[in-house]
C-alpha cells in the first residue's frame, strides 16, 4: 500500500521521515494538553517528578530514618527515580488510546505512534529529573558524585528499555480491555515494595536473593547502586538475564501493539 | 489514481462477524467526481475510512497514487482539548505541510475569528466542519473524502467550497459518501451506490439516482 503525500517510493527511509514526523506532532500534542503553555508549560515534564523525588527525601531526611545503612540521599534519590521511571512510563500508556483515537483519522498516525510519543515524553522526563536533582545535591554537597557514570547510564538505559516494552504491553492489553490499566495501577503498588528502590539485595536472607533477582527492576537499580556509591556495596546482578527479558519482552510488546494498530479504529 | 481490489472489511460483533464490504472494487483517477450513495448503515463511512488509509481491509488491496485527505467527517482528524490552531499545527505537522502558510487562509476561509484559539470540543458541528474543510484545502491534498459532512454549513460555506474546491481546485478528484441525493446530483459526475456490502456503478448520476430510490 502506498503512503499518498508523494508518488509511490515506499523505501524505508521515507517511511521512517513520515513516523518521526508523526511521532514529533505527537509529542508536541501531549506537551500542550498536560502542562499547557502557562507558567512554565513544558518543564512540568521533569519538574512534576523531580518534586516528588524530593519531597520524599526532604521527609526522609526529618525523620531520619535508620533502615539504609548507605548515605541516605544518594540512595533515596536512586531509587524513587527508577521508580519514576517504570512506573510513570507504563502508567501514561494505560490510556494513550482514548483521547486520540480521533487522530487515528489520519492514515500516517498509528496506534503505536500513540505510545512511542508518551513512551518518549515519560522517559525524557524522568531522565531529566533524575539528572537534574542529582546535579544540585552534589553541588549542594548532599551528596557525591557517581564513582562510574558508564554504569549509571547503563542501568538507566537497561530501566528505560524494559519500561518501554512493558508500557507498549500494558497499553495494548488496555486498548483492547479496559480494566487493565486499573489491574495495572493496583499490581504496580503492590510491586513498589519489591522494586528494589528500597533495598539492597545484599541486605536479603541468602535465600530470597535469587527471587529479589528474578526482577529485571532490581538488577537495574542495583547497577545503578554500584555506579554511584562504587566499591563500598555489594552489588547483585545479571546484565545477561536483563537483557534476555528485556529483548522477550520487546518482542511481546511489539507484536501486542501491532495487533491493537489492526483492531482499534477512530472513534 | 486510488485503486480499491476486491476489499473485504468485517467487525467483530458481539453476534459474530458481520461483513461491511464484500469484495469492493473501485478505480478514482485525478479530477474524478465520485459519489457513493446508500442508506444509513450501509458501510459509506467504512469503505471512506478505508480508501483515505485510516482503516486496514480484512481482505484485498488498496492503492494510493496521490495525496488522499483524511475522511472529513462530522467526529474524528481533531483532538478535542486542544484549540482549533493547535490542531492546525498538528495536522501540518503529520502531512508536511508549512503552519504559517497555512494559518491566514484557514483564518479567512473557516471565519471562526476568536474561536481557532478555544478547544475543538466546545465547536458546534458546523464549526467543525469549516475547521475541516478549511485545513484540508491548506494542505493542498489530490483527492477530498467527504463524508455527509458538506451538508452542515450555512448558504455562505457552500458558496465558499463552491469557489474553493470545485472552482479553484476542480482538476482534484473528490469522493462524497451521502444518503442525501441533491449533493451528489450537485457534485458528481460519476455515482455508485453501496448496498449489502457490494459496490455498483452506474453509467451517470440519474441511473444511480432512480437505483437508489427504489432501495
Amino acid at each position: 500500500m502506498t503512503d499518498g503525500m508523494a508518488p509511490p517510493q515506499t523505501d524505508l527511509l521515507r517511511s521512517a521521515a513520515i513516523q518521526v514526523r508523526v511521532i514529533g506532532a505527537l509529542v508536541m500534542r501531549e506537551i500542550i494538553t498536560r502542562y499547557g503553555r502557562h507558567n512554565i508549560g513544558f518543564m512540568w515534564v521533569f519538574v512534576e517528578p523531580m518534586m516528588f523525588t524530593g519531597g520524599v527525601l526532604a521527609v526522609r531526611s526529618l525523620i531520619h530514618e535508620h533502615w539504609t545503612r548507605l548515605p541516605l540521599v544518594p540512595f533515596v534519590v536512586t531509587g524513587y527515580s527508577t521508580v519514576l521511571l517504570w512506573r510513570n512510563t507504563v502508567g501514561r500508556c494505560g490510556n494513550a488510546v482514548e483521547p486520540n483515537r480521533s487522530l487515528l483519522h489520519h492514515r500516517n498516525v498509528r496506534v503505536i505512534d500513540l505510545f512511542i510519543a508518551r513512551l518518549l515524553l515519560e522517559i525524557a522526563g524522568a531522565t531529566l529529573s533524575f539528572m537534574t536533582l542529582a546535579t544540585l545535591l552534589t553541588l549542594a554537597g548532599l551528596m557525591s558524585p557517581p564513582d562510574d557514570v558508564l554504569k549509571c547510564l547503563g542501568a538507566w538505559l537497561l530501566l528505560a528499555w524494559f519500561a518501554m516494552a512493558l508500557g507498549l504491553i500494558v497499553g495494548s492489553l488496555s486498548a483492547t480491555f479496559d480494566p487493565v490499566e486499573r489491574i495495572w495501577h493496583v499490581l504496580s503498588y503492590l510491586f513498589l515494595p519489591l522494586s528494589g528502590a528500597f533495598y539492597m539485595v545484599d541486605w536479603l536472607p541468602a535465600h530470597a536473593q535469587p527471587l529479589a533477582l528474578l526482577l529485571p527492576t532490581v538488577n537495574c537499580t542495583e547497577l545503578l547502586r554500584e555506579g554511584f556509591f562504587g566499591a563500598g556495596i555489594h552489588p547483585h546482578y545479571s546484565l545477561l538475564y536483563v537483557v534476555i527479558v528485556n529483548t522477550t519482552m520487546l518482542l511481546i510488546a511489539l507484536l501486542s501493539a501491532s495487533h491493537v494498530s489492526v483492531t482499534v479504529e477512530g472513534e | 489514481m486510488i485503486r480499491l481490489e476486491n476489499v473485504v472489511k468485517r467487525y467483530r460483533t458481539r453476534a459474530g462477524m458481520h461483513t461491511v464490504l464484500n469484495g469492493v472494487s473501485l478505480e478514482v483517477r485525478k479530477g474524478d467526481k465520485l459519489g457513493i450513495l446508500g442508506r444509513n448503515g450501509a458501510g459509506k463511512s467504512t469503505l471512506i475510512r478505508i480508501i483515505s488509509g485510516a482503516e486496514l481491509p480484512n481482505n484485498g488491496r488498496v492503492t494510493r497514487e496521490m495525496a488522499v485527505s483524511w475522511p472529513l467527517a462530522f467526529s474524528g482528524a481533531f483532538q478535542g482539548s486542544l484549540t482549533g490552531l493547535d490542531n492546525l499545527r498538528f495536522i501540518c505537522r503529520v502531512y508536511g505541510a508549512d503552519f504559517g502558510a497555512a494559518l491566514p487562509f484557514v483564518e479567512a476561509f473557516s471565519e471562526l475569528g476568536k474561536y481557532l484559539r478555544e478547544p475543538v470540543k466546545t465547536y458546534s458541528s458546523g464549526m467543525r466542519a469549516r475547521l475541516a474543510f478549511a485545513i484540508s484545502l491548506a494542505v493542498e491534498f489530490d483527492c477530498f473524502l467527504i463524508d455527509e459532512v458538506i451538508s452542515v454549513g450555512d448558504a455562505r460555506f457552500h458558496e465558499k467550497c463552491r469557489r474553493e474546491l470545485f472552482e479553484k481546485r476542480s482538476d482534484r478528484a473528490m469522493i462524497i459518501v451521502s444518503h442525501e441525493a441533491h449533493n451528489i446530483r450537485e457534485h458528481c459526475s460519476r455515482a455508485c451506490v453501496l448496498d449489502r456490502g457490494l459496490l455498483r456503478e452506474f453509467p451517470d448520476v440519474d441511473s444511480a439516482y432512480s437505483e437508489y430510490g427504489r432501495m
